[in-house]
């Protein structure tokens, strides 16, 4: 059974001036079967959680600790932590001119699977995967993202999910940019991977819509760098009610001014 | 915006877009200015610091530059030609010879005054030939210095493909003319596959007559200097000249490319796509991209685009874009030259899938040379330069 545990970790990202400290003591731990949304206020810091977790270069851990199943992650290399286990579906995906999308997922399903996946096989469950997403399947032969819609990208991002069957997925706004049909049709994806209830999933999102599509079993609210209460899905509903001026302080300095 | 600009590995990225309709802008010193002549002896010997040879490492010329070049080796010009194909070996008095252009640089015009037989190829008048015609140029051995003098023709409304392959050792010097007449459709790649120790300067002198159309390939990636340049002309309306090169720089190896559109008659095309990648200690790349637009080229549409990709330290791309308009009276002109290293997004979101970080670099250079590649439509070159590049890849781990 597969767990994440992230222990006060601290992250500050690599800036051309000095370092500067972004998330101040994160304590976190998903476990499979369990979909924990994240939700908090613009630059509080919930893509560099995501990105701290992925290993993105940029971001530098200066203490604290991410496990995975009892394993040190943050002495893996990024590749070293997807076949680990780990998936970030990212907020805003890469465009990699000249490389096919077909070409890519069977790159990566190699690399995840330990070996490439049968020809026939292969196509076929590309192909499934594909149309449960509602994706055309001329996006096979585009290039990665390039030229891809908001929406498109995400669902994209969502494809990977399913191909390469994490144990601990992590969808930073992957709702975000979608119109009504494309977040179901992203959501129904998300509640497939999540149905083996042998993954773990966190949620990273502003909106309430698609908490009515996946049901978290963990609301947290993130602001400051730290994570600042905890609670159940009811949370969420009063965080779109009250918004988050309770946990930044932002209305005593309103009222200041 | 007609200022060259030099370009080094720094992550640097300008590109313009259409100057049509603009103001003419001439720079200094006018690429229509440029010398031209048939005889080595009217032009100086190059010391280094002319605007034409200020990339190129005069010492590694083995005297090309400066006539001690000895001459005494020789090149084999085999061809092997689709049926309908006409092959010659001519002497210099030939009147067909120096249809495509004159010399612009010293190199050229020794060349052309050196070399004793040339080699005209001609796809016939209204003929589409079957099969790619392969001309094999081979160097005059590691030592020897030899001069070549190669015409391909296309008759008016001809369609063909031609492959020229440059391989072997030596120290190399020659004129390929591309005379395409009326309405012919001409598809040329030069593929120059040198051994490591080949010096090799030429120039392309292309002809494009009235809606004659020109695919034009380069491919460099052995010798240990390479320096071509290919010159476009124009002699009726409706030309339409593609450009595209693909180069790969080792280490110590020089590769220059100096492509020249000269724009002088009205409604004519050209599109100039160069890419190139470099790896390792001493490898540098130049890329000069003049266009010229003349007062009376009005209704011209050209664009032209370098990029370049630095894939290790000690590697030096140099990229000068040079846009000339001298009418207002255009379709469209632009262009746009970067130079950077590896995208780290890029890299860390094919890991982040799990991609080990030396296989995210190699999806992203051949992703790189895609456009390129995907260009040359005889499948025989492009899967040879697909296995090159991979080859190259291999060799650094990149
Ligand atoms: N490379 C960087 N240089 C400087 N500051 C950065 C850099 N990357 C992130 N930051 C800063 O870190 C803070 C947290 O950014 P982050 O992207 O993690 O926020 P977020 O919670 O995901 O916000 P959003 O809801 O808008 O997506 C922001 O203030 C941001 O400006
Ligand atoms: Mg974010």
């Amino acid at each position: 059974m597969a767990t994440l545990e992230i222990k006060d970790l601290h992250v500050s990202v690599v800036t051309d001036d000095a370092p500067k400290e972004i998330l101040k003591g994160v304590d976190l731990t998903i476990k499979a079967g369990e979909t924990h949304a994240i939700m908090g206020p613009n630059g509080s810091g919930k893509s560099t959680l995501s990105y701290a977790i992925a290993g993105h270069p940029k971001y530098e851990v200066t203490s604290g600790e991410i496990l995975l199943d009892g394993e040190d992650v943050l002495g893996m290399a990024v590749d070293e932590r997807a076949r680990a286990g780990i998936f970030l579906a990212m907020q805003y995906p890469v465009e990699v001119p000249g490389v096919s999308m077909s070409n890519f997922l069977r790159t990566a399903a190699t690399a995840v699977r330990g070996e490439a996946p049968q020809v026939r096989h292969w196509v076929k469950e590309v192909k499934n995967a594909m149309s449960e997403l509602e994706i055309d399947p001329s996006f096979a032969e585009r290039s990665v993202n390039e030229g891809f819609s908001g929406g498109e990208k995400k669902r994209h991002e969502i494809l990977q999910l399913a191909l390469l069957n994490p144990k601990i997925a992590i969808l930073d706004e992957t709702d975000s940019g979608l119109d009504v049909d494309a977040l179901r049709v992203v959501s129904e994806g998300v509640n497939r991977f999540r149905a083996n209830g042998e993954s773990g999933v966190m949620l990273i999102t502003h909106y309430t819509r698609i908490l009515k599509h996946i049901t978290p079993d963990f609301v947290h609210v993130f602001a400051g760098g730290r994570i600042v209460e905890s609670g159940g899905a009811e949370l969420a509903a009063r965080l779109e009610d009250e918004g988050y001026v309770k946990y930044t302080g932002k209305q005593e300095a309103a009222q200041v001014s | 915006m007609a200022n060259p600009t030099t370009e080094q590995h720094g992550l640097t990225e300008h590109s313009h877009g259409d100057v049509s309709k603009g103001e003419p802008v001439v720079p200094q010193s006018s690429r229509g200015d440029r010398f031209t002549s048939y005889d080595v002896d009217a032009f100086e010997v190059p010391g280094g610091r002319e605007e034409d040879w200020r990339f190129t490492p005069l010492k590694r010329l083995n005297g090309l530059h400066n006539g001690t070049a000895a001459a005494g080796g020789s090149a084999s010009v085999d061809v092997k030609e689709s049926p309908e194909v006409r092959v010659e070996r001519v002497a210099r008095d030939d009147k067909r010879i120096g249809e495509g252009g004159v010399p612009a640089d010293r190199v050229s015009a020794q060349a052309w005054s050196a070399f004793t037989e040339a080699t005209v190829v001609t796809f016939p008048k209204e003929t589409r030939t079957t099969s790619p015609t392969i001309v094999t140029v081979t160097g005059p051995g590691e030592g020897n210095a030899a001069y070549g003098h190669v015409q391909l023709r296309a008759e008016a409304f001809a369609e063909a493909v031609v492959v020229v392959d440059y391989r072997g050792s030596g120290t190399y010097a020659d004129n390929l003319e591309i005379v395409a007449l009326d309405g012919s459709k001409l598809t040329v790649v030069v593929v120059h596959d040198w051994a490591d120790d080949a010096v090799h300067v030429g120039a392309h002198l292309a002809k494009l007559g009235r809606d004659a159309t020109l695919k034009h390939t380069v491919v460099t990636i052995g010798g240990s200097l390479v320096r071509v340049s290919p010159t476009v002309t124009y002699g009726d309306k409706g030309g339409d000249a593609e450009l595209t090169g693909l180069y790969f720089a080792d280490a110590d190896q020089h590769l220059e490319h100096r492509t020249f559109v000269d724009h002088a008659v009205s409604n004519c095309r050209s599109n100039v796509v160069y890419k190139g990648a470099l790896q390792g200690e001493g490898a540098h790349t130049v890329w000069i991209g003049d266009v010229l637009i003349r007062a009376a080229a009005e209704g011209t549409n050209t664009y032209e685009l370098n990029r370049n990709l630095v894939l290790t330290d000690g590697a030096r791309a140099d990229s000068v874009p040079n846009l000339e308009i001298e009418t207002g009276e255009i379709e469209g002109a632009g262009h746009a030259s970067a130079t950077g290293r590896f995208d780290d997004e890029q890299l860390f979101y094919l890991q982040a899938r799990g991609i080990p970080v030396d296989q995210a670099r190699r999806l992203v250079v051949r992703g790189f040379f895609h456009e390129v590649l995907q260009k040359i439509d005889v499948p025989e070159v492009r899967e040879r330069l697909e296995a090159a590049i991979e080859a190259e890849l291999q060799a650094v781990g990149a």
